[in-house]
């Protein structure tokens, strides 16, 4: 359960979510102190790790529309955030999965900056208000790369079965 | 079963004599591009080998390419560091098709790629940049990826679990006005469908217009099929295809051309009537929030941008100059040229545009992504107006939240740049 620390609308691109200027920075472990960067208030209280893991950003459609700079989903995973979005752009979405950053595509989410939600395997629930909105799942091809915990593991298990069946 | 474009493409790529949207594959990639960012990917590409007791190598080293663009020369110390971590390692790996920070190889990759012949038709390419979509120009499937998900492909030499899209058929009728350019026709595209349009999806490019368009044009409309969402654009091959590849990039071994079938399902099909188009703005802060011309002209522009990998190639320079020949870039307004690539930069030479570009008192810049990105060379003041042909207009994009970036053609560009104010090309045309 999380309480949604940030509600935004439709669009929300990677320039918004990580600014170019930053994109000489990419370590996992750096990339959060510039998330949101042009958010000065809420870009202060992630410097300053005010939000307890699981915190939900709350946005419309289309979120992390732009960019393939990976940097937009380390910069949130690094926090721990939850993403629940009507629904995201393709590349975003991917690197989320790959990085292990939670996305949830939930396109009837109602609610408000400070409710709190719960996410169930198929709902997202809004404790605030009491009303529960469908999620749609992950295609199985992209959940695969979830339970694996991303990509670099899922992609080292394939190279020790490559050296596997070479040898 | 019938195939569009990508299904043909992918069943290609994994040996299969058909596939169709919806399928889960792992197709084997042909080529595999980086810019800058490969300093990422190689971190992770060393951290999926980390404690496997096998060596860090790349599949296939003649299958990657890694064009340095997106800050070039680099903007600060930690780019530079980056960059040379790169240079390290491009020359440990035997990467040959790297282009570094050069005035004869130079430039945006988008553009380095097709001229230098690195694209085939019926290819799989991955890049880490979403305007990888380039490249369906040249009838591939091109599509952007994460760094991890590049590293996952310098290990494997494949693309893991890709779902094959749907694709979206767009039917372009008609003939282009003159001053109306193929950057006008993907704008009202996008407008159209919006920028979630064909998220997910593959927009196949039909009809008359697009047979008859230059290669040129043609990345223009792959390149910003991304803006509606889409995973990639792609252009059914044509003599136009070999032509390009031939004279322009010199490429002599055979090529493989083939079509969509016939009767191929789509998910969407889209007409559109070229001859009432009229030249498009989109204005800030979504690349959808597109009008027809006359809605916006008038305003006042600070700054001018003709460059990127949408629009900076030989023809859209070419319209400049002539634009600006014998005129010059009004008092108060700013205009930066940055030709995509150094071959372009020496053609333009060549052909006298850049005399007549800086004679009417524009900047010509070195080769590369510019202020696109909001980086370097050229950061917008507070309230600043640019008027650019390149592809992103998201809030804060050009390197500041309090400006507004609006979209445009290099027609566009030019005829405000004179003006000083958004003005239509085509009055006082002939």
């Amino acid at each position: 359960m999380g309480k949604v620390v940030l509600k935004l609308g439709d669009d929300i691109s990677t320039d918004i979510i990580y600014p170019g200027r930053y994109m000489a920075t990419v370590l996992p472990t750096e990339t959060p102190q510039y998330a949101f960067a042009d958010y000065a208030d809420f870009n202060a209280k992630v410097k300053q790790k005010e939000f307890p893991a699981q915190s939900v950003i709350l946005a419309g459609k289309n979120f992390g529309c732009g960019s393939s700079r990976e940097q937009a989903a380390s910069c949130l995973k690094g926090p721990d955030f939850v993403i629940v979005a009507r629904d995201f752009a393709r590349i975003f979405l991917q690197n989320s999965i790959n990085l292990g950053l939670r996305t949830v595509i939930c396109p009837g989410i109602d609610a408000s900056e400070g409710d709190e939600l719960e996410v169930t395997a198929d709902t997202v629930i809004n404790k605030t208000s009491g009303r529960a909105f469908a999620t749609v799942a992950l295609p199985k091809a992209r959940q695969a790369i979830v339970d694996a915990g991303g990509l670099i593991p899922y992609t080292r298990k394939r190279l020790g079965e490559k050296h596997g069946s070479a040898a | 079963m019938a195939m569009t474009m990508v299904e043909k493409i992918l069943a290609k790529a994994t040996g299969q004599s058909s596939v169709k949207a919806g399928d889960v594959l792992e197709p084997k990639v042909d080529l595999a591009m980086s810019h800058e960012n490969a300093a990422l990917v190689l971190n992770q590409f060393k951290e999926i080998y980390a404690g496997t007791g096998h060596e860090a190598t790349v599949w296939d080293p003649s299958k990657i390419a890694i064009i340095f663009d997106h800050r070039v020369p680099a903007e600060s110390s930690k780019t530079a560091t980056n960059q040379k971590k790169v240079r390290d390692f491009v020359a440990k790996q035997g990467i040959a098709k790297f282009h570094d920070i050069r005035g004869d190889q130079g430039g945006i990759c988008h553009q380095i790629l097709p001229e230098n012949g690195y694209v085939r038709p019926g290819c799989v390419v991955v890049g880490t940049d979403s305007h990888t979509t380039s490249h369906g120009a040249l009838g591939a499937f091109s599509f952007g990826i994460g760094a991890t998900e590049m590293a996952s492909v310098w290990t494997l030499g494949t693309v893991l679990n890709v779902e094959v899209p749907g694709s979206i058929k767009v039917v372009v009728h008609g003939e282009l006005s003159q001053y109306v350019l193929p950057k006008d026709l993907i704008l009202y595209l996008i407008g159209r469908i919006s920028a979630e349009g064909a998220n997910f999806k593959v927009i196949e490019f039909h009809g008359p217009v697009i047979r008859s368009m230059s290669t040129s044009g043609r990345l223009v409309l792959c390149n910003m099929s991304v803006e509606a969402g889409a995973t990639g654009g792609v252009v059914p091959p044509d003599g136009e295809t070999v032509r390009y590849l031939r004279e322009e990039a010199g490429v002599k071994d055979a090529l493989d051309i083939f079509g969509p079938d016939e009767d191929a399902v789509y998910d969407q099909v889209v007409e559109i009537d070229a001859s009432s188009l009229e030249p498009q703005i989109a204005c800030p802060h979504t690349v959808d929030n597109v009008k027809p011309i006359g809605e916006v002209a008038g305003l006042k522009i600070d700054q001018v941008v003709i460059g990127s990998c949408t629009n900076g190639r030989l023809d859209d320079i070419a319209v400049v100059a002539e634009m600006l020949s014998g005129k010059k870039v009004a008092s108060g307004t700013r205009m930066l040229v940055f030709p995509a690539s150094s071959r372009i930069y020496l053609e333009a030479l060549e052909k006298g545009y850049v005399a007549e570009i800086m004679k009417a008192g524009a900047v010509m810049m070195n080769s590369g992504c510019g202020p696109c990105l909001g980086v370097h060379q050229g950061a917008l003041a507070d309230g600043d107006v640019a008027l650019t042909t390149t592809n992103r207009n998201f809030k804060g994009r050009m390197g500041n939240p309090n400006s507004g970036v609006y979209l445009c053609s290099p027609a566009v560009a030019a005829a405000s740049a004179v003006t000083g104010v958004i003005t239509d090309p085509r009055k006082g045309a002939k």
